[in-house]
């Protein structure tokens, strides 16, 4: 092999313990084949695709996999080009690719965030990657025969000569790795020639984790790894006061504490979230009882001190009566005017939406070593560029010596977006001088978190004499999300909250949407639904109303409103909304309403082009809601793996029933309330409905994210769905407390 | 798909403490095996297997029983590991994850698992195989209102595909809806 090695960078071609022999997709200069990497330095394909002597194809996964799917979905994507036999692909978790080249920093895989498979950009990005591979195997299968490259095809790990003849990729795996890649990118495949890409594939962990043997951050050691708990600072923005640790240390297996100062106020949540104090200690048992024996008294900022969900309310409710120091995020035509024109009716209804926390699964936790040359981070991150950075930051050691390895991680929701958990071990880790684990307890999670923001919100409508609906107006006093918040900075006051382009915005002529912001101390952050569920359980509840108020059909009143099929916007194509609309009242069959005391309830949403919505069949018995049927249709472009697109629709909408019904996060003299599971309920399984029938439109379109989507389709068909139940109308979540003390 | 021989393989568990250690030790039987602690007697077994023992397919997600992440089966019944002090297991024998159907192994509830694609992130996954494990057990034909009384906590909404696994391991027919 001979190889310009100024050029270009030969992977590692030792063979494996089995003997493998890596297929060397060398990494190139970027400007040799701009197209691997339009967005990253030098792209080692290699680190995708590895070829075993016995056929069996290795494929990288780079995203975190939190159980959106990623670990298996990206790799289908690889798998796809390369026509390798998928039941024979075996997945590898790849750490975070950093990579330093002459143009700067790097990222080596391309984008490893935790929503890795949902644009187009990525489908391109990693098919072209299976393309070359596919493409040097034929080119060694050319040379061996001597024939034509243009007369062989490939299927499921072989290539085939037009005679029949056939060469399996694991024998023509050491020839392609002597090849260079193509000049140009090959062809890809047309959508009608997929093999893998839209047909079911199970999760490619799912033994390991029914086994228990998957590692999570949380079950990760390195070494002589110390346990570490934190007791943080339960005010918001407030300091240590007092600390006396001498019981703490005299607990067997404790070690020592260490005092971690809390961010300054005011600055971004970009490190540490609360001032605290850690215990170290062998095991995590005995750091908890260290940490029940330290004495600490906090200094609450005097700002937040006092800081209450009743508070809040009322706040926002004086803010919502006066407009003129509002921010205006859509003005379309006059609204105001609508409301004085002659034979005008006009609604109005306000919806209360509470602080919610993510409480994933696995609670936050990071493993790391700290050295003076290098760090080794375990830990399920979102964002795990950012946590490199910031461990770059917090260490000084150079970003090419932090090494990131990317357990499976229980859960994400948004929770993992922030690396607040990997400053504090590593700054415990850096002062200990030791290999720190950190452990959160779900105590520690409830009370600090990136909550969803708490929010009210002040829907008022005009409709003419003939109930046409002539203006919509939608206010929204909330803690504002970039609050603290780098990743939002530079955005309006109100991102993340309202979006000027969600529906009903652009279908009617006098619409406006103003924000007001509540003052708030509480670190806000994302959540599934974002956005569009913060803003479409006001939206499609009070659309159910007008239609009650109006006696129009709640359906129809939506598909009016949608009109003709056309795009509206880029990433807005009312046909497609009203499409899925038309299928959830088709599949929970809307025209034949229960009169059994059951109650049926819609809604839709759309985003980014994602279209989804739902249906609900509940009843109340008792104090419990049962719901008998859940449906929900979603378009979301072309589909890469139907199986992963059922369970994730699936879980999106019990994720937001569960939020809607029973979760709720509050604050009272500046402190979260909830400490564990029983202040704050998740849905149970025997509360979930038994299946949710998820129907997809594959619709050929641009693949897109639909999860926050489908979470905020979800909310308001499930109370629009208990208003038809019980004529009560539910304007406060969560919405079971709600309903029975209205009942 | 075949087992991924990439995963870095667990330390093997601490052998069990020699009976001469001077302190008082407990004895344990945990998969089979026989284990001294001579720690803590309050540890509660969660974090005696996870920390010590470095079986961490039990997890944890509570720690006052209030999620089930950490059920384990003690003599063939479903517990929550962290509500058992160690020193309550004496002549008792705990079953976790790791060892349900024997090593490498599936029971019929993990082949359903997998057949079903009922994990979502998976953490509760384990915790919640024992928990139908045990209830399997108790009535190898549940209906629907025994799933529906199974208290384990899945974050990811993974319920209904979790009921249909525990039916397809019990070969049930899944009964109509509620
Ligand atoms: S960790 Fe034991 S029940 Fe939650
Ligand atoms: S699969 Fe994630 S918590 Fe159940």
């Amino acid at each position: 092999m001979s190889l310009d090695r100024s050029r270009r960078r030969f992977l590692v071609t030792s063979a494996g313990a089995a003997g493998a022999l890596l297929v060397g997709w060398r990494a190139q200069a970027q400007d040799d084949l701009p197209y691997l990497g339009a967005r990253f330095a030098p792209q080692q394909l290699s680190d995708f695709v590895r070829i075993e002597t016995d056929g069996a194809v290795v494929i990288g996964a780079r995203g975190c996999e939190v159980g959106q799917g990623v670990k298996t979905g990206l790799p289908m994507l690889i798998a796809e080009e390369l026509d390798a036999d998928w039941s024979r692909v075996r997945v590898e978790q790849l750490p975070y690719g950093y990579i330093e080249a002459d143009s700067g920093p790097g990222d080596r895989y391309g984008d490893q965030g935790v929503g890795g498979d949902a644009g187009p950009a990525a489908w391109t990005q990693l098919r072209q990657a299976g393309a070359v591979a596919r493409w040097l195997l034929v080119q060694a299968a050319a040379q061996q025969w001597n024939l034509d490259a243009a007369t062989l095809r490939t299927e499921s790990g072989f290539v085939i000569a037009a005679d029949g003849r056939k060469l399996a990729y694991g024998d023509l795996a050491a020839n392609a790795a002597t090849l260079d890649a193509p000049a140009n990118p090959p062809p890809l495949k047309d959508a009608s020639q997929f093999r893998i890409i839209g047909k079911p594939a199970r999760s490619v962990d799912a033994r390991e984790v029914v086994l228990g043997r998957t590692e999570y951050g949380i079950d990760s050691y390195l070494g002589n790894t110390l346990v570490a708990v934190i007791a943080r600072c339960p005010y918001p923005g407030g300091t240590l006061d007092t600390l006396d640790d001498t019981q703490a240390r005299q607990v067997t297996g404790v070690h020592r504490t260490i005092i971690l100062p809390g961010p300054k106020s005011d600055a971004p949540f970009d490190g540490v979230l609360a001032a605290g104090v850690a215990v170290l200690a062998d095991d995590t048992w005995s750091a908890l009882r260290g940490r029940d024996k330290l004495k600490i008294t906090w200094k609450p900022d005097p700002s937040w001190a006092k800081d209450s969900s009743a508070g809040l309310e009322e706040k926002a409710g004086a803010l919502l009566g006066d407009d003129a120091n509002a921010t205006v995020v859509r003005n379309d035509g006059d609204f105001a005017r609508t409301k004085k024109a002659p034979h005008t009716t006009t609604l109005s209804a306000r919806y209360r939406l509470p602080f919610l926390a993510h409480a994933t699964a696995e609670p936050p936790s990071a493993t790391i070593a700290v050295t003076k040359d290098k760090v080794v981070l375990i830990a399920g991150v979102h964002d795990p560029d950012g946590a490199s950075q910031l461990l770059h930051a917090l260490t000084g050691v150079p970003r090419e010596a932090i090494e990131i390895r990317l357990p499976r991680a229980g859960g994400d929701l948004g929770r993992r977006v922030h690396n607040d958990f990997v400053a504090e071990a590593a700054l415990v880790a850096k002062e200990a001088g030791v290999p720190v684990k950190l452990a959160w307890l779900r105590e520690d999670d409830l009370s600090h978190d990136f909550y969803r923001p708490f929010g009210v919100h002040e829907l008022t409508a005009t409709l003419d004499r003939k109930q046409h609906l002539a203006g919509w107006s939608h206010r929204v006093a909330a803690t504002p999300r970039n609050w603290r918040n780098s990743q939002l900075a530079g955005k309006p006051i109100f991102a993340g909250l309202l979006d000027a382009d969600a529906f009903p915005a652009g279908l009617l002529p006098n619409f406006q949407q103003l924000f007001h912001a509540l003052p708030c101390g509480l670190p806000r952050g994302e959540l599934l639904g974002g956005v569009h569920a913060f803003q479409a359980f006001a939206t499609q509840c009070f659309l159910d109303e007008i239609a009650h108020a109006t006696h129009q059909d709640p359906v129809v009143l939506r598909m009016d409103l949608l009109g003709a099929p056309r795009m509206l916007r880029p990433g807005f194509d009312t046909g497609r909304l009203a499409g899925v609309l038309r299928i959830a009242a088709g599949k929970i069959d809307w025209q034949h309403k229960p009169k059994n005391g059951h109650g049926l309830g819609i809604a839709c949403h759309a985003g980014g082009g994602a279209y989804a919505a739902h249906a609900f069949e509940v009843s109340v018995e008792g104090n419990d809601l049962v719901i008998h049927r859940a449906i929900c249709a979603i378009d979301a472009g072309r589909v890469l793996n139907p199986l992963n697109l059922q369970a994730q629709a699936s879980a999106a909408t019990l994720i937001a029933v569960s939020a809607t019904l029973h979760e709720a996060i509050t604050l009272k003299n500046g402190q979260v309330q909830q400490r564990n599971f029983p202040d704050y309920p998740l849905l149970r399984m025997g509360q979930a409905p038994h299946s949710v029938d998820v129907h997809s439109v594959d619709s050929g379109a641009d693949p897109a994210d639909f999860h926050d989507i489908v979470a905020a389709s979800a909310a308001p068909a499930l109370a629009n769905a208990v208003f038809a139940a019980t004529t009560v109308r539910v304007r406060r979540l969560p919405l079971m407390p709600e309903l029975l003390r209205l009942i | 798909m075949p087992d991924n021989p990439f995963r870095r393989t667990k330390p093997e568990p601490v052998p069990p403490v020699a009976a001469s250690a001077r302190e008082k030790t407990l004895p344990l039987r945990i998969n089979g095996k026989a284990f001294f602690h001579n720690g803590d007697p309050e540890m509660p077994l969660l974090w005696y297997l996870r920390d010590v023992l470095r079986l961490t397919g039990t997890k944890y997600g509570c720690g006052i029983g209030a999620c089930g992440a950490c059920t384990v089966l003690v003599d063939g019944k479903a517990e929550h590991a962290c509500m058992l002090p160690v020193k309550s297991l004496a002549q008792r024998e705990v079953t976790t994850i790791e060892d349900l159907a024997g090593k490498d192994a599936l029971h019929p509830l993990q082949e359903s698992w997998i057949a079903e694609d009922a994990i979502g992130c998976g953490y509760c996954q384990p915790g919640m195989i024992m928990a139908a494990a045990a209830l399997l057990k108790r009535k190898p034909h549940p209906d629907d209102a025994d799933i529906d009384a199974i208290p384990n906590l899945c974050r990811c909404g993974t319920y209904p595909r979790i009921r249909a696994a525990i039916a397809r391991a019990a070969s049930a027919p899944v009964e109509g809806k509620k």
